[in-house]
């Protein structure tokens, strides 16, 4: 008599077996993970949730001192503060994402390992949670933006922003794909978690945070922008401070470069979860 | 015939003994390395350490072919290592097996250990709905529990306090409360209950009986406490090294795995036996302990019961005494025996010394001794020079009826006999 279980466990995982349905039956676990990661942040400060602001306000006054003042970078003639806020504000949700999901499995070994639940619910959650951030610090962007304005400085904000949904979503599947490969990586070898914090802080300096693209030499534009992260900053001044141009070709490369980065750490991440805990 | 909610076939699952990998990107590269080259990898190379400590697999489980019903209460019992967690964290999908496979019908839950996923910050009622997803509740249906949830937690003046400032009893109610009210249809437990006041523990195996009779729901419970095994279960197996060896009813399980203790031979080398690190001194070793007046692996005159005891010592040193612990088969505790402080070590000498245990008033059963030698310095201050768990085992055969033509239930009245009752006047 054959019955109709609803659940076989077996060795391994096959690598397409992504299941989404049991992901979505989980959407209540990720929307309290997410609530948790807030209420608990800030417990216990004076200026709470005034952090998400001021953090990125500070960097933004560095970077306005040390690149703009002290190296004379220019800023292609948008006020310094508008310039280094936007990339900073985009940039940092991106090292968000990475640094907080590659820690996934080694983190949280505790409660992996009591219990059962669609492990990508943890990744999944911790960028829902850097979004929420971001999408604070967008509106005070926003904010910084119109004092200029109102004060007389020529901002060229246009038609593009429309696009910053696909922004923030290519920002949040790249860091959050290359997350989960560090992740996975990270239950046999350690040493990467150090790479990471260090590498990420590195690809800063190779993407068009600090200064603007105008910056490297025109025949290697392209080159330079085959770094997965550089064109979405690139579209993102554009389309808020209106200053260089779309690469739409950099850009379809680096969706090509986003696509596969995040399967393949969907598939590296399927094959861990099951057993990392014999091995973590 | 009752559904069958779970069904194992072949379970296997092997374990790596020693480090797992070598830890680091770059020796692994080394290993590569060395094969493809042909040579001998590097980093497996046994040390002697490693050869001494035999093959570096270890099967966790070893074939192990079960069906579950539904309804079914079952007990889940072993010696220490015998494959009862690993059984359980493979149903519980925290690790995956490495051969066969399990088919299940119903959602599972594990409560592998209560409180899992609580958040110190957050207040009982956050941690109730956070606890409950993570446990695989919708939030619905935590919002249609939660009054039943607080009640049955006892915390109800507490709930909307940070958890981090419950005592550690609140914690545990809270946490088992929301476990409890799980709705899936098979539940998985791992000695949960050994925590919270006596009328907590009562009113969980309570909540847990109920939870399989009227509910129709399927319980898996793990425990060394035959105790709650025996309340709790309708049926029972008994795991040894990776395999089920039993498979039935719990009475006859609990005897099965009380029997599994073989008894000791007359003379038992103590030498390579496991210490526990308690036990763990650097002053002497126990060697040998041989019994007596031992028959067949009995005694049946227990007025005074003798042995021999041989051990060494690295150091000189006076007034040192024996401890001796009597633990039932099932390891509850009979009693503690000690010495006078009349024992002494020698740098390098062997010792030998010849005691009795009166044992007169222990009733027949399976027992085990666990032998501390120890030194009592002289501010008072104890410490253990060596000693081991459960060093011998043995059983008792009284010749009298200690219960008076009653079978004498260790469940219920201990493993000592006092004296019968005198009765001094009539009316």
């Amino acid at each position: 008599m054959e019955e109709n279980w609803t659940t076989v466990l077996k060795p391994g995982n096959k690598w397409y077996e992504l299941n989404l349905r049991e992901l979505a039956a989980y959407k209540d676990l990720i929307f309290l993970f997410v609530k948790r990661n807030y209420t608990t942040r800030y417990k216990q400060t004076i200026l709470g949730p005034l952090w998400l602001i001021i953090n990125p306000l500070f960097t933004t006054f560095m970077y306005a001192v040390v690149f703009g003042g002290i190296a004379q970078i220019p800023t292609e003639g948008v006020p310094a503060l508008a310039f280094y806020f936007g990339g900073n504000i985009l940039w940092s949700y991106f090292a968000t994402c990475i640094n907080q999901t590659s820690g996934t499995f080694v983190n949280n070994a505790g409660i992996l390992g009591k219990v059962y639940f669609p492990r990508l619910v943890m990744p999944i959650s911790t960028v829902l949670t850097g979004l929420l951030d971001f999408l604070i610090q967008f509106v005070l962007f926003l904010v910084i933006c119109g004092i200029y304005m109102i004060s007389g400085v020529t901002i060229r904000m246009n038609g593009s922003i429309l696009l910053l949904p696909a922004l923030v979503l290519q920002v949040a599947v790249l860091g959050m794909g290359i997350g989960i490969i560090v992740s996975s990586v990270t239950t046999k070898y350690r040493d990467l978690s150090v790479l990471v914090t260090f590498g990420v802080q590195l690809w800063m300096y190779a993407s068009p945070i600090v200064y603007p693209l105008s910056q490297i030499p025109e025949k290697y534009q392209f080159l330079y922008l085959l770094n997965p992260i550089a064109p979405a900053i690139v579209i993102f001044r554009y389309a808020f401070l209106g200053i260089g141009e779309i690469p739409f070709l950099s850009w379809g490369i680096s969706w090509g470069v986003t696509g596969v980065i995040f399967l393949l750490g969907a598939v590296l991440f399927n094959r861990v979860e099951k057993t990392f805990m014999d091995t973590v | 015939m009752r559904a069958t909610v779970i069904e194992i076939e072949n379970l296997r699952k092997k374990y790596r003994l020693g480090a797992i990998g070598s830890g680091s990107f770059a020796a692994d590269l080394q290993s590569w390395w060395a094969r493809k080259q042909g040579k001998e990898d590097p980093n497996t190379v046994l040390t002697a350490v490693d050869m001494e400590k035999g093959p570096k697999e270890f099967w966790a489980l070893n074939g192990l072919d079960l069906k579950v019903y539904q309804g079914d209460t079952l007990g889940i019992i072993g010696r220490n290592g015998a494959g009862k967690s690993t059984l359980l964290k493979i149903l519980s999908r925290v690790t995956a097996p490495t051969e066969g496979c399990v088919k299940l019908n119903g959602r599972i839950s594990s409560m592998l250990e209560v409180g899992t996923g609580f958040h110190g910050e957050l207040t009982g009622r956050e941690n109730i709905y956070l606890n409950g997803a993570i446990l695989g509740m919708k939030k619905r249906e935590v919002d249609e529990k939660i009054a039943d949830i607080i009640t049955f937690s006892e915390c109800a003046k507490f709930i909307d306090t940070p958890v981090k400032r419950y005592s550690s009893g609140m914690y545990v109610k809270l946490a088992f409360a929301v476990a409890a009210h799980l709705d899936s249809e098979i539940l998985v437990m791992d000695e949960v209950l050994a925590v919270g006041d006596m009328r907590f523990q009562e009113k969980c195996l309570n909540k847990m009986g109920s939870v399989a009779d009227k509910e129709g729901r399927t319980v898996l419970y793990v425990s060394h406490n035959m105790n709650t095994i025996q309340q709790l279960c309708n049926r029972c197996i008994v795991l040894d090294q990776g395999k089920i060896i039993f498979d039935g009813g719990v009475e006859e399980a609990v005897k099965i795995y009380m029997g599994n203790q073989k008894e000791s031979s007359s003379l038992v080398d103590l030498r390579n036996m496991e210490r526990p690190e308690e036990f763990q001194g650097l002053s002497a070793k126990l060697l040998s302990l041989e019994a007596l007046d031992y028959a067949n692996g009995c005694f049946t005159d227990c007025e005074k019961v003798r042995f021999r005891l041989r051990y060494e010592g690295y150091r000189d040193a006076k007034d040192l005494s024996l401890r001796i612990v009597m633990n039932y088969a099932d390891g509850s505790p009979v009693s503690m025996m000690t010495s006078p402080q009349e024992l002494r070590l020698r740098a390098d000498k062997e010792e030998e010394i010849i005691f009795s245990l009166n044992l007169a008033e222990v009733v027949s059963g399976k027992y085990t001794l666990s032998l501390v030698l120890y030194e009592v310095n002289r501010y008072g201050t104890r410490y253990n020079c060596d000693g081991i768990k459960d060093a011998f085992c043995f059983e008792i055969k009284r010749k009298e009826d200690a219960a008076y033509g009653m079978e004498w239930s260790h469940r219920y009245w201990g493993h000592v006999a006092l004296p019968q009752i005198e009765i001094l006047s009539r009316s």
